[in-house]
């Protein structure tokens, strides 16, 4: 199955440029918020300290960006339970579903009146968040 | 300095970094209006590089599991990835629609040589499988299929829009996206279903009809379908289903058009049961009750009941359980699972208050029967 899939590449020129931008203009800015505390103008001060935070609030959710391609599939197997019920007597035994079950089977026989007891029931029970 | 931005603190006039500073703001200004449209585009690029990743992920889980699958049942000398990859790349194409003359029966005729050759695919595959696991595989291989050329089709319009820099495509690929992801995740899960033989919420029908039926003696009417006469409330009710327990939905239409024909259409009432697509908001296993052909499909089976019904005048009633895309081809959850006997009061209630005693009625649980015996 060859074929030609999303780009490869870790980080785009694009948008390695963009970090770089933002990255040299939050620079400036500490510096310049570092000299602005010297000379206590604390108000300007403040303001270079904001613009750093930005960049760096930019950078960083750029780097995240790059990085979420990295992730794994999160469906985990479903937990499904057999249920086997007696007829006659009414006993129940509900276990983890094994290969070959179907609704309906016939299984073994029930342990307090012997008789032949069947598969009632199969289903999983929904563990997602949320969901409806 | 322009006036605007002299406003902005940088530290005094005069001062070179001050300057790169106005510079800078300047220049990221203008590259926002003018490549305002193309950093959007980049960023949407970016969410479905995402999501595209994430069905290659899918798609090839799927692929996997049909390769291992098929040599655990197969036991055979021969690597089955050629052949499995060979399937996934499977078309069917569908007939001519300019002249819509007969279309139903071309399109049955095409959908009935895609199940031959699906299943000859499989035995080839798995000679020594019986016939259950056999129909299991069909599913399975179909899920593997289904995830392949959803991925394929979002990758190729992905290409697209990246090669014509058509921030269009990008955009509605990426408004799309979401609904598509909750399609393939929802096949991604059925893989479990197909592989061990789990009941699903799709069939809930069979599952009704099933419970109906059981004890009662079964005659195939139809290919893949099976058909009891039980009597309900006083009434004779036909009640029929997929043949079970292996990934099968039937041919309920033409079975139902078997039973009004051999009845001479004496039949009272028709009663379908079909698991629905749910709304958002709506809880799963919610049971509705309606009028109509509750069949899903390429429209066929539907074609068949609703030709069949109205040559005699019969009343077709619904009986629906409601469910999402998820739920429908993933293991059976318990809401649905229990819903089940909901709808058999509500058609026990249907025959009471529309048949009277004596009357003879069709009742067809539709849906995958996999992992549902009768």
């Amino acid at each position: 199955m060859g074929e030609v899939g999303p780009s490869e590449r870790r980080i785009s020129s694009f948008l390695f440029i963009i970090i770089l931008v933002a990255l040299g203009l939050s620079l400036v800015a500490f510096y310049q918020a570092v000299i602005a505390y010297g000379s206590e103008e604390f108000s300007l001060g403040a303001w270079f300290v904001l613009i750093g935070f930005m960049g760096v609030a930019l950078l960083t959710y750029m780097l995240l960006q790059t990085r979420k391609r990295t992730f794994k599939l999160p469906i985990q197997a479903q937990r499904v339970a057999t249920t086997i019920l007696c007829q006659k007597c009414g006993f129940k035994n509900i276990r983890d579903f094994e290969q070959g079950d179907y609704v309906f089977k016939e299984t073994e026989g029930c342990p307090k009146c012997n008789e032949k007891m069947m598969i009632a029931s199969i289903y999983r029970e929904a563990e997602e968040k949320g969901k409806d | 300095m322009i006036p605007m931005v002299s406003q902005f603190p940088t530290g005094g006039e005069d001062s070179i970094i001050a300057w790169i500073l106005q510079i800078a703001w300047i220049v990221m200004i203008v590259a926002t209006f003018i490549y305002g449209q193309r950093i959007q585009m980049y960023m949407m690029l970016r969410e479905v590089e995402s999501s595209l990743s994430r069905l290659k992920l899918m798609r090839n889980k799927g692929r996997k599991t049909a390769i291992s699958t098929i040599k655990e049942l197969g036991k055979t000398e021969e690597d089955p990835t050629e052949r499995v990859d060979r399937f996934l790349e499977y078309i069917a194409i569908g007939p001519v629609e300019l002249d819509p003359s007969g279309i139903i029966w071309r399109l049955e005729h095409l959908l009935n040589v895609r199940d031959a050759r699906f299943k000859d695919e499989v035995k080839a595959m798995v000679p020594k499988a019986d016939e259950t696991q056999t129909n299991n595989m069909e599913n399975m291989l179909e899920a593997a299929l289904a995830l392949n050329i959803i991925y394929k089709v979002i990758r190729h319009f992905y290409v697209l829009g990246k090669k014509t820099k058509s921030l269009y495509i990008i955009m509605q690929l990426q408004m799309l996206l979401p609904l598509i992801m909750r399609e393939a995740e929802a096949f991604s899960n059925a893989l479990q279903a197909f592989t061990k033989g789990q009941p699903i919420g799709d069939g809930v029908g069979a599952l009704v009809a099933a419970k109906l039926m059981r004890g009662h003696r079964k005659k195939n009417v139809a290919k893949d379908t099976l058909m009891a006469k039980v009597s309900i409330e006083g009434r004779t009710a036909y009640v029929l289903k997929a043949t079970g327990p292996g990934g099968n939905v039937g041919k309920p239409g033409e079975a139902i058009k078997q039973i009004v024909n051999e009845t001479k259409g004496k039949i009272v009432a028709a009663i379908v049961i079909d698991a629905a697509q749910k709304l958002e908001g709506e809880k799963p296993g919610e049971v509705a009750e309606g009028i109509g052909v509750a069949i899903g499909g390429p429209g066929v089976e539907k074609y068949k009941v609703e030709e069949s019904t109205l040559k005699y005048k019969i009343p077709v009633n619904a009986v629906l359980i409601k469910e999402d895309i998820g739920d429908a081809v993933s293991v059976m959850r318990k809401e649905i699972f229990e819903a089940a006997d909901a709808a058999i009061e509500r058609i026990k209630r249907l025959l009471l208050e529309r048949t009277k005693k004596g009357d003879s009625v069709i009742i067809a649980g539709i849906g995958n029967t996999i992992g549902i015996g009768q």
